[in-house]
């Protein structure tokens, strides 16, 4: 499989299966190019939260090619990983805080791991949990804090590093739509002033029309609900969710 | 839109772990876990069988370093007066030996004053004949071919002297202090794998306690090595606290056998004293624990990584 230049991440005929179960994940093609945004769309347990674990590099899947950042994925060797997933920014489904650290800590996690000076770490994380609220909160431990200000500190989280790619699930369950609102700009901002490319996971139809440059993955049972993988949302005038750019096979 | 504040672009290299970082990841209290008990707890038996280690190659090393240069020869002949002559004559003849430092005929009170215990009063009555003895210092250690030379040539101007090398008498007592050495040693590598065991279990369950944390970590661009150094430094510092506990116990309990045995005021066992490298030797004793200990840790997490992507 050769990149065409631009290509973050292309997947071809990508199957993933837990154990001896039935594909979870079945001949996935696709392609996302930098800069852009994505929604993944689906029922619950149309295979969402796996296809994203194979885009952070948590899971490896049981056949096909995958492409990250011009490398092939599947032979990179296992100390290598590490390297790339400093490239992303992952807001987990259930958030995945350390409970014994406070919020300032979970954020600042990123960047120490990464090495930067704590008075670098201490002043961006301080504007951070500013900006998304939660300054007053920021020694609080995550056990201590509601559903919606975990789901602000994972985001602080995902994003401080300027990732070159940030995938989040459902990064907007459990907050209010103001705040929803203002996670979505933030998501916005990485994406058309850093560059940052986004995937965002979602069932909250309400969302995908908030950035209406994005572009939409549908999966259906494993699937992706149409071969050219992912589609512009809204519907262009005579076509519907489900249609593509005419003559692309790619997710623009 | 208000811009969200994103911190300068960082390295995507891995990075050492700091301090705080790797003390705030692993939640473990402060040698609240059984771990440092267990390593004081070998610490100390390590450091007495060291110390005993020690103390019986220093007894054995000086009590052969007296007698490995001596010789007894003995004059047996039923006639006193014959004996004496033949003890002086045996006495002459080793003078003249080059390998003879000194000579010296043992006086017959002082044999009889040896004996008397044993033999009672027939030591003292003559009735019972005693040999006539000769301690013979070496100018160094012989072997055992010129001991043996050196008797021919008595032998053959006295006959009846035979001439003993006082360290094959002590060869048996040689013999179960090396015996009671290797023991020591052995005790050592017995409790030096114990510890190693303690840490695996221990490194092994801190990581199954953590693994949500250790899955974030490398999600997050965490590397083996940086989990690896996390780990350690728990490790590490539980190492430190027990072994330098225990080092402390075991040197009180040598201190106070070494007491005890000094009250014995027995020559033989003043030779087992430490000296200033064996004080040295068992102070190495804590840092090999900790050194054990980290590799141990390192090892075990190094494994338990490999299984995870």
């Amino acid at each position: 499989m050769i990149d065409k230049p631009g290509e973050i991440v292309k997947f071809d005929n990508v199957g993933l299966r837990y154990g001896t179960d039935p594909e979870v994940l079945t001949d996935l093609s696709f392609t996302l190019y930098p800069g852009s945004f994505y929604f993944l769309t689906g029922a619950s347990g149309a295979g969402k939260t796996s296809l994203l674990k194979l885009l952070y590099l948590a899971q490896r899947p049981s056949r096909g090619a995958i492409r990250m950042f011009g490398k092939d994925m599947i032979t990179l060797p296992r100390r290598r990983l590490p390297d790339f997933r400093r490239r992303l920014g992952v807001v987990f489904q259930n958030f995945r805080l350390v409970e014994h650290l406070s919020a300032f800590d979970n954020v600042a996690l990123p960047l120490r791991l990464a090495g930067t000076e704590e008075p670098r770490v201490r002043k961006a994380v301080a504007d951070m949990l500013e900006w998304v609220g939660l300054s007053h909160r920021a020694e609080a431990r995550p056990p201590s804090l509601s559903g919606g200000e975990q789901q602000r500190v994972a985001i602080a989280r995902a994003v401080i590093a300027r990732p070159q790619m940030l995938i989040a699930d459902e990064p907007t369950g459990n907050v209010d739509p103001e705040m929803a609102l203002k996670l979505l700009r933030l998501f916005e901002a990485l994406n058309t002033r850093v560059g940052t490319t986004v995937v965002v996971a979602t069932h909250d139809v309400q969302l995908l029309r908030k950035v209406p440059d994005s572009l939409i993955m549908r999966l259906h049972k494993g699937q992706l609900s149409d071969p050219t993988g992912a589609l512009r949302f809204p519907p262009r005038p005579g076509g519907s969710a489900a249609s593509g750019p005419a003559g692309t096979r790619d997710a623009r | 839109m208000i811009a969200p504040p994103l911190a300068d672009k960082p390295s995507r290299e891995a990075a050492p772990v700091g301090s705080r970082l790797a003390a705030s990841l692993i939640p473990t209290s402060r040698f609240g876990g059984a771990m440092p008990w267990v390593i004081a707890l070998f610490t100390a038996l390590v450091v007495i069988a060291a110390a005993g280690g020690l103390a019986l190659d220093n007894l054995a090393g000086n009590a052969r370093a007296q007698l490995s240069g001596a010789v007894t020869v003995q004059v047996v002949e039923a006639e006193p007066a014959l004996r004496e002559q033949k003890a002086a004559r045996a006495a002459e003849i080793l003078t003249e030996e080059a390998l003879v430092r000194s000579v010296r005929v043992v006086p017959r009170a002082e044999l009889v004053e040896l004996l008397e215990p044993w033999l009672g009063e027939g030591a003292t009555s003559g009735e019972v004949p005693i040999p006539a003895l000769i301690d013979v210092e070496l100018t160094r250690t012989a072997d055992t071919a010129e001991i043996a030379a050196l008797s021919r040539a008595l032998e053959a101007e006295v006959p009846g002297a035979r001439v003993d090398a006082q360290s094959d008498w002590l060869r048996p007592v040689y013999d179960a202090l090396a015996a009671l050495q290797y023991l020591a040693l052995a005790l050592i590598a017995l409790v030096a794998c114990a510890t190693a065991a303690a840490v695996w279990l221990a490194a092994r369950s801190a990581f199954a306690n953590n693994r949500e944390t250790v899955e974030v970590v490398h999600l997050l661009g965490g590397t083996d090595g940086q989990v690896t150094r996390i780990f350690q430094r728990a490790v590490i510092r539980d190492a430190a606290f027990g072994s330098l506990v225990g080092a402390g116990l075991g040197v009180a309990a040598v201190w106070v056998l070494g007491r005890q045995f000094a009250g014995l005021d027995s020559g033989m066992v003043a030779g087992g004293a430490l000296g200033l490298q064996d004080w040295a030797a068992i102070a190495t004793i804590p840092l090999l624990a900790v050194a054990l200990a980290a590799l141990t840790g390192r090892i075990t997490i190094a494994f338990a990584l490999r299984k995870m992507l």
